[in-house]
């Protein structure tokens, strides 16, 4: 074949504008963008200030989703003042602007890359911007979505284009299934953990093999959000018949002759067979085990199994300090069995791990239990929509008896912003993507794992196996 | 956008490999509507104490570092979240360049488009000169981005790359939606024929 493409090359070749120098800088453009509340409202103002206009606002979704309250009882105003601040001049720009917005009452509200998918906003083949880090979500849907600060959603809405500059491509074959009880975060905490939190820094990294192709697409989700922790600025995955069936019925994809004009043209989505990757990374799936983050980078992390490593064990000397920093932010002692940590809080949501199928799994491992009495256990889900859906398959009433929370869909607990936010000292598992000093609350420790290890955590009060539980079950 | 071409100053180290742009600025200074008032925000649990006083052992408060203006960074600085609102701060606090081996790439595009100067150094330059700064502070220090050098008093130059449009952007502190709606005619056209090809796109 002549000059084999990868599925990158191919995404970003369909959507040059122009080549811009001779240093690989070119103008890309962009189909869609996804809004919040807090990282849009300064691009805006930018935008007023210099009296430009929203170039395309058809291409725009906003949802309010990092600041709300997710309260069970849902209310317009904001209780919190920056939160209602930014909500109230989101709602304002949405409008100046001619933008559609999901606010907080809304029914399709939720977290931003929970929302866009389920509505099928977001299709194969697109280049999606967003001002969130996460925006590499939607690479399971064969998209290439990546995330953007401030001044750069600015450009985008006033010219619809990027200034960008192509990454180097690297390929992640993930072969061999998975073991009962490991999930698709575990593979993605895997990955994190083997190459480093700038393992994939510059990369665009598509993911395949026939782990990733037996995948339900949701956790193909959570492989692709998660990509961002390793550095990578975008993740994807070659769209398959899954894919197709996945989005045939959304709200917004195209119908009728359309529908069967863009599937064939998506079918043509993928990586030629000679086309050339600068890093290739292979990992067997039966070797992956349950997944814990013992530290406060997304990459320190161990299985369940496992003991808290020893930094003198550790060669590279920034990286012993890393460890040695952590050790002590998390108040860990050096060979400690992990599963003899024990739990304040567990959290389950974010735009990882909170659509419909992690909350199954959730409610396979509590049905029937009591979470400990000295855990706070909250369940936020990823959207408003994934919120009646659990109600209307009684999984709410699982998460309820077991002695959960059950909240109102947002961000919450991923990044705190909101009033959902824990004290110094606290010790969390947690279904979402980071465990960053201070994310969940100053001096919270967070450990980040599958949302079915959140829930065995929860019931057990310390961290477990959730192996041992399932089989309890059985 | 303010422009860059030599700037003199202090040069703090912060060699830690990591720093997330939640610790260069923490959530609750993430909750107004313009750019205001996040000087106050840059590494906030460090350099405050909880009783609001400064932290004497953070290295931005010690004598030797007050005012600095260059940050020496270790390996994937401003990972993690995609706030500008960290390099606003950064800016705010007078920081004006930062010297490392690798960024984020979201941080370092943000870095770019305020004129925060996000030099990428070689493995081996940047251990010289971690070593060099972790024995004392070394003095003023001049980064000259014409001719891609730091320059040390006492202690040499280090040359630096840059790739020339990212120099020159910075040089001239361009305005990139000004420059970039210079191609309208050419984004039309491209969308024209985009949305021709891809229909279910309109
Ligand atoms: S859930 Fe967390 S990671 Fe996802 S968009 Fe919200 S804050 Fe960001």
């Amino acid at each position: 074949m002549k000059n084999p493409k990868t599925l990158y090359d191919k995404l970003i070749d369909s959507h040059t504008v122009c080549e811009l120098d001779d240093e690989g800088h070119v103008l890309l453009y962009v189909d869609r963008q996804v809004l919040n509340e807090y990282t849009s409202p300064q691009a805006f103002s930018g935008l007023r200030e210099a009296d430009r206009r929203v170039r395309r606002p058809e291409a725009s979704l906003a949802v309010v989703d990092h600041v709300n309250s997710t309260e069970a009882q849902r209310i317009s105003v904001q209780p919190e003042e920056g939160g209602a601040l930014q909500v109230n001049f989101f709602e304002k720009n949405c409008k100046d602007f001619g933008i559609e917005l999901f606010d907080i009452l809304d029914r399709r509200q939720g977290i931003e890359h929970v929302v866009a998918p389920e509505q099928g906003f977001i299709l194969p083949g697109m280049v999606i911007g967003a001002g969130d880090s996460h925006t590499t979500t939607y690479g399971a849907l064969g998209a290439f979505g990546f995330g953007i600060g401030t001044s750069e959603i600015e450009h985008l809405l006033a010219t619809q284009t990027l200034i960008y500059k192509k990454l180097k491509k690297m390929r992640v074959v993930v072969s061999g299934a998975l073991g009962v009880g490991v999930t698709s975060k575990d593979i993605i905490m895997a990955v994190i953990r083997n190459i480093g939190a700038s393992g994939a820094t510059g990369y665009a990294i598509e993911f395949c093999g026939p782990t990733i192709e037996a995948l339900s697409i949701e956790a193909r989700m959570t492989v692709c959000n998660m990509a961002v922790e390793a550095g990578a600025r975008g993740a994807f995955m070659a769209p398959d018949e899954k894919v197709f069936e996945y989005l045939e019925f959304k709200p917004r994809t195209p119908k009728g002759q359309l529908w069967l004009q863009a599937k064939e043209k998506w079918a043509q989505l993928y990586s030629d067979a000679e086309a050339v990757f600068d890093k290739e990374i292979s990992l067997g799936a039966s070797q992956i085990e349950p997944m814990v983050t013992w530290g406060t980078s997304p990459d320190q992390a161990v299985n369940i199994n496992g003991c808290v490593p020893n930094p003198r064990e550790e060669t590279d000397p920034i990286k012993r300090k890393g460890m040695e920093r952590a050790l002590a932010y998390m108040d860990l002692a050096v060979g400690a069995p992990i599963e003899e940590i024990a739990i304040t809080h567990a959290f389950i949501g974010s735009c990882t791990n909170a659509r419909i199928e992690d909350l199954r799994q959730v409610a396979a491992v509590v049905r029937g239990k009591k979470i400990n009495p000295d855990v706070r256990g909250m369940i936020v889900p990823g959207s408003s929509e994934v919120r009646v859906q659990a109600q209307l398959e009684g999984l709410a009433d699982i998460f309820i008896s077991a002695g959960f929370e059950w909240r109102q869909s947002g961000c919450s607990m991923c990044l705190a912003m909101n009033d959902d936010v824990l004290s110094p000292g606290d010790r969390c598992a947690s279904s979402t993507n980071r465990n960053f000093e201070g994310r969940q609350g100053a001096g919270v420790r967070t450990h980040l794992m599958s949302p079915a290890m959140v829930a065995a955590a929860a019931i057990n009060g310390h961290l477990c196996d959730v192996r041992t539980i399932s089989m309890e079950n059985d | 956008m303010e422009a860059f071409n030599v700037v003199i100053g202090k040069v703090a180290p912060m060699l830690a490999a990591n720093i997330d742009t939640d610790v260069i600025m923490p959530k609750q200074f993430l909750k107004g509507i313009d750019r205001k008032g996040l000087d106050r925000g840059v590494f906030f649990d460090q350099r405050f104490l909880e009783s609001g006083d400064l932290n004497p052992d953070f290295v931005l408060n010690r004598t030797a570092w007050r005012g600095a203006k260059f940050l020496a960074v270790g390996p994937n600085f401003g990972c993690g979240s995609s706030r500008e609102h960290a390099v606003w701060g950064l800016k705010q606090l007078g920081i004006r360049a930062l010297i490392g081996t690798t960024y984020a790439g979201i941080f370092y595009d943000n870095c770019q488009r305020n004129g925060l100067l996000a030099i990428e150094l070689e493995e081996e330059k940047m251990s010289e000169l971690a070593s060099l700064l972790s024995s004392g502070p070394v003095g003023d220090v001049s980064i000259d981005l014409p001719t891609q050098k730091i320059s040390l008093e006492n202690n040499g130059d280090i040359k630096f790359d840059i790739d020339p449009m990212r120099k020159e952007v910075l040089l001239l502190g361009i305005d990139a939606i000004g420059s970039t709606l210079m191609h309208a005619d050419t984004i039309d056209k491209f969308e024209h024929r985009h949305l021709k090809e891809n229909p279910w796109l309109c």
